[in-house]
């Protein structure tokens, strides 16, 4: 992947949430065939204009997802990945899970966004478990999306609450994929992870010389 | 040939104890509710169910759970903000877990119904899932070994069958029931509605029915759909 100049915003950041997903759906090239994570990620698509002509993917089998239902539009077996009843567009399909994970693994998604506890300088994913003993382990789709989409975006802050930050040298949590990672877009940077390592693409409310200081990934910028 | 059921108990009768069942459906879209409650009432004891979650609510699967039946989940995704049922027998350690990534669940399911006797998978290499499994590189990338999962019994739900036991599903409702119905010994599928042979279109049939052993109507997805809505 190449990258830009990197863009110090100091007047403009933290982004909040909304802010982000709208970066992110920025980001997203016209035409692609797009997967959105559960949760936060799945906000991007209310950022999607028609003119980016994003076709959606679900991997409970669907392609050409709409927004949420309302009303006399639920319908139970219409849902998205976490379950919420969705609508469909025109040209929608349906297809079981077996060609629904192949669409995933097969390399035919262009872009996947996703959650993330952490990611390291290298793209390596972690974002399924905690690792504590009494965690109910559960993984659905994220391990299949993280390898298999050809471009992996992670949205996330970039500090968690305890002010910890969550791009790191080498993840601590377990893995949900190793060097998958393609970009990561959060509150205060955008980084590309590339084989020379990470790039800051933009800051928001900060500058490079501040995120070189709060974190021991290093970070390359131009 | 395709059997059509007079009911339920009779469409699922014979499941033995420590049976393997293959369950469809992904939360409640797509889950044989009613032929989960005839299992149930059949009263078949220690079994091993595979199933995208592992129950939601107090209903289907999670009622199942909640009888004692089941010996071991096999499920992508057991955590939900509804899966209190199966959460409490996991911590009481009164029921074992295996999770499986989604895809790579659902291609051990095609893999079982395809003859396919173990597959190469990038998905889960570098993680925990793949731990003490056989690793290979070809091409240049790595990938795990993973191998099919058999069923002794499928329960599928469709939206309509004919007398051939010929399928078509509804929606996000399809998910794991084309699969699953090709991986089981004895396949069971509870439809809305059954037509004459002929009435379904062969160009659009998902599931033909040399996978369909046994089919029964069930009416009521509106009730039930009012019942999920609430829970």
């Amino acid at each position: 992947m190449t990258s830009s100049t990197t863009v110090e915003q100091r007047e403009r950041g933290p982004l909040s949430r909304s802010e982000l997903a709208a970066q992110i759906a920025a980001d997203i090239p016209a035409g692609s065939y797009v997967n959105l994570g559960i949760g936060q990620p799945t906000t991007v698509a209310d950022h999607l204009s028609p003119e980016h002509d994003v076709v959606l993917h679900t991997e409970n089998g669907m392609l050409g997802m709409g927004p949420a239902a309302h009303g006399d539009e639920v319908d139970l077996d219409l849902v998205n990945a976490g379950k919420v009843p969705v609508t469909e567009t025109p040209g929608a399909a349906y297809f079981h899970h077996a060609d629904s994970f192949a669409m995933m693994r097969g390399g035919h998604l262009d872009v996947c966004v996703l959650g993330a506890f952490q990611v390291s300088g290298s793209g390596d994913l972690a974002n399924w478990h905690t690792g504590e003993p009494d965690a109910i382990p559960a993984v659905g789709g994220a391990m299949d999306l993280a390898i298999g989409a050809r471009q992996v975006f992670v949205m996330m802050t970039l500090f968690d609450k305890e002010g910890r930050a969550k791009l790191v040298p080498s993840c601590t949590y377990p893995l949900t994929g190793v060097g998958c990672v393609s970009r990561v877009y959060t509150d205060l940077a955008t980084f590309d992870v590339t084989p020379g390592g990470v790039v800051v693409t933009a800051t928001f409310g900060t500058t490079v010389a501040e995120l070189r200081s709060r974190l021991d990934v290093p970070l390359l910028a131009d | 040939m395709t059997v059509i059921a007079p009911d339920t108990d009779a469409a699922v009768a014979g499941v033995a104890d420590g049976a393997t069942v293959l369950v469809g459906g992904f939360g409640t879209a797509g889950q044989p509710m009613e032929l989960i409650d005839a299992l149930i009432r059949s009263g078949a004891r220690d079994l091993t169910i595979v199933s995208n979650n592992a129950g939601n609510g107090d209903h289907g699967l999670a009622a199942l759970l909640a009888a004692g039946q089941v010996r071991k989940v096999i499920c992508s995704f057991p955590r939900q903000s509804d899966s209190y049922v199966f959460d409490g027998l996991y911590r009481a350690g009164k029921i074992e877990l295996e999770v499986v990534p989604q895809g790579n669940l659902a291609e051990r399911i095609r893999a079982a119904g395809a003859g396919i006797g173990a597959f190469f998978t990038p998905t889960g290499v570098g993680t925990p899932l793949a731990e003490g499994k056989e690793l290979r590189r070809i091409d240049g990338r790595d990938y795990v070994l993973e191998y099919p999962i058999r069923g002794d019994v499928a329960l599928v739900k469709a939206h309509r069958a004919d007398t051939r036991g010929n399928l078509v599903y509804r929606k996000t409702a399809r998910n794991f029931g084309p699969i699953m119905a090709t991986a089981a010994t004895t396949t069971v599928v509870q439809v809305e509605s059954v037509v004459e042979a002929g009435q379904i279109d062969p160009e659009v049939v998902v599931t033909p029915g040399i996978f369909v052993d046994r089919v029964v109507v069930c009416a009521g997805r509106t009730e039930r759909a009012e019942e999920g809505a609430a829970g």
